[in-house]
């Protein structure tokens, strides 16, 4: 099925063909990839091979230097991120994008706050955002109250702080920039079983990590990146951690 | 049962760490009732109607600045022209005032201090706009950034007046005297200004989408950014605000002064800085508020007053000063230690 702009239409999110340069720096070179509905697709890479600026231009921090990005077939140009958002995607990024100096809620529900009016004047509804957060705690069986200030809280309940926010958003697609590079054990156990509870409530997921065991657990598909070249892009029923590595590091050249 | 009595690792923090009692305004409310007991105790001149009448005047021109000045800070910025902004405002709205008064306009009643007050406030809000821009969109440091603008408004109001003060005139000078330096209810107006200026600005901090995002900006950047927060935006709007809590400042000063001179608050910066951050705005951006600000320039005008009172040389006052700042932000560091 192909849409008038030649994406598919039954994908949710398809990039063609992206490139991006920093310079002389060839961050990204004719990547394309696809994510379906309610997808967890796990993005793996060595250091510097392009996954964190993948993630950027799909969240609209900046433009690819080259390449279309369409969503459900249809041509979209995220320009800010902003314009990202409001098509349904959202990120977390590798340190959370969180202000310390706030509360749990007011980060839930930075840059979307709810408010009330009074006459011509508007003002922050904090009891309405406390107990939404609240409830977005709750169904995380996150440890976490509102209104405590995140500058205060433990690493597990940052990332609460941010999967909440994506929680809130409804989003199609949720990226994760290394969700669990710097959490406990317990932690990561409860971040991949946030990214099944997104998955279950028809959220996609791109994962990024360097985590084999991770990317194996919840994944449905894993796709490789090496020096900004996409060089597999398979079912994880399809794969092993020993092929993943070896098209990581080059020793396979492509899967 | 409530939902997180469920768990056993999370306990309330006690109320005098948290809130307003943990931050560096609740030690600094404190030292200053201390210092006005003391004050009181040693000087039967401190607690006399006139002596308050004069620290409360003296006080709001540093407070009213260190309100404009304590929005740039929570952003995580400076501002250091607020004093030469003062003198160029105070000195281009006296010579309006007398262009106006010597126009057709004067026939309007009132328009000779309407409109020279509302050209000073818009000049001082473009002057703000200039600083902001450069900051947010060309992400110039703001130390530099201000400290340039800072010569050039002094340059500037140097060069206009050739040195010579500029005094109000025309047939709404009365007029313009009852607003700057008038009393309502038997208090001096700029302090009526202060108080509904910081009730304001009170509200617009804590409860508004603006002071949300104004906080956000300071605490971190990145995330504000990350969250469609308009951080340029949001920037270019702290320098106006504070820009105009200066003008508006040189303005009050002419009217008390009967006159502008060119050299009019020079090194007002310093001292509105100060009170700023004795009064709890972090210069790392992220803290303060206006009960900080006020506070802070409360302490100052009380310190400076009772040095006065007990026949201290007045050039100790500036040495105290300093020692005030560096002890305040000294003892939140210690409570921060401690709290770890
Ligand atoms: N803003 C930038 N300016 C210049 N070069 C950049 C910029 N961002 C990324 N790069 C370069 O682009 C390449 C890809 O970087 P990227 O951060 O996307 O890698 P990554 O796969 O996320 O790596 P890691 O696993 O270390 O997070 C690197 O060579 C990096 O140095
Ligand atoms: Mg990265």
């Amino acid at each position: 099925m192909e849409s008038p702009t030649g994406m598919p239409g039954h994908m949710l999110l398809s990039l063609r063909g992206i490139a991006k340069s920093f310079g002389a720096v060839r961050a990204l070179d004719g990547v394309d990839l696809d994510i379906g509905p309610a997808e967890v697709l796990g993005l793996m890479g060595d250091n510097g091979a392009g996954k964190s600026t993948l993630t950027k231009i799909v969240a609209g921090n900046f433009p690819p230097t080259e390449g279309q990005i369409a969503l459900g077939g249809t041509a979209m140009v995220f320009d800010r991120p902003a314009a990202a958002r409001d098509a349904g995607i959202e990120v977390m990024y590798q340190d959370l994008a969180i202000a310390e100096n706030l509360t749990a809620s007011a980060n839930i529900f930075l840059g979307r706050e709810m408010t009330r009016s009074f006459g011509p004047l508007r003002f922050l509804d904090h009891s309405g955002m406390n107990k939404r957060s609240a409830e977005l705690f709750r169904e995380l069986k996150s440890e976490t109250r509102s209104d405590d200030l995140v500058k205060q809280m433990s690493g597990g309940q940052r990332q609460a702080v941010a999967i909440a926010r994506t929680r809130l958003a409804k989003a199609k697609l949720v990226l994760m920039d290394e969700p669990t590079a710097a959490i406990s054990v317990r932690q990561v156990a409860e971040v991949l079983d946030l990214i099944r509870r997104l998955r279950d409530g028809g959220t996609a997921v791109m994962l990024i990590s360097h985590r084999m065991p991770d990317v194996f657990t919840v994944c449905d598909r894993i796709a490789v990146l090496r020096r900004g070249r996409k060089v597999a892009d398979k079912p994880v029923t399809a794969t092993s951690p020993e092929e993943i590595t070896g098209l990581i590091t080059g020793a396979i050249e492509t899967g | 049962m409530s939902m997180t009595s469920e768990f056993t690792n999370i306990s309330r923090v006690s109320w005098h760490r948290r809130g307003f009692f943990a931050g560096q305004t609740a030690y600094m409310t404190l030292a200053f009732v201390i210092i006005c007991v003391l004050a009181a105790t040693f000087s039967g001149n401190f607690v006399t109607t006139g002596n308050l009448l004069n620290i409360s005047r003296n006080f709001s021109y540093i407070a009213l600045m260190s309100l404009g000045m304590t929005v740039v800070i929570v952003t995580g910025g400076i501002d250091l022209s607020v004093g030469s902004v003062c003198a160029l405002v105070a000195v281009c709205t006296m010579i309006a005032m007398r262009a106006v008064s010597n126009s057709s306009l004067a026939a309007i009643p009132y328009a000779t201090v309407v409109v020279p007050v509302v050209a000073g406030l818009l000049l001082a809000a473009a002057i703000g706009a200039v600083n902001g821009f450069f900051i947010a969109r060309l992400d110039l440091s703001p130390f530099v950034t201000t400290l340039g603008m800072l010569s050039i408004c002094r340059g500037l109001t140097y060069v206009i007046t050739q040195g010579r003060g500029q005094a109000p005139t025309g047939p709404g000078v009365q007029a313009f005297f009852a607003a700057t330096n008038g009393t309502i209810a038997g208090l001096p107006v700029p302090v009526v200004y202060v108080l509904v200026a910081a009730v304001v600005l009170g509200i617009a901090l804590h409860h508004t989408v603006w002071g949300r995002h104004l906080f956000a900006v300071g605490g971190s950047e990145p995330a504000a950014m990350r969250t469609g927060v308009r951080v340029s935006r949001v920037k270019i709007g702290a320098y106006v605000l504070c820009s105009l809590s200066a003008g508006a400042t040189g303005i009050l000063l002419a009217g008390w002064l009967g006159s502008a001179p060119a050299n009019l608050a020079s090194g007002y910066e310093l001292r509105v800085i100060a009170a700023s951050v004795i009064g709890g705005a972090n210069l790392a951006g992220g803290i303060g508020g206006p009960v900080g600000a006020v506070i802070g320039a409360a302490l100052i005008e009380v310190i400076r007053n009772s040095l006065v009172l007990g026949r201290v040389d007045a050039y100790w006052q500036d040495a105290l000063i300093g020692s005030i700042i560096i002890l305040a932000v000294l003892v939140d560091k210690l409570r921060g230690l401690q709290a770890k």
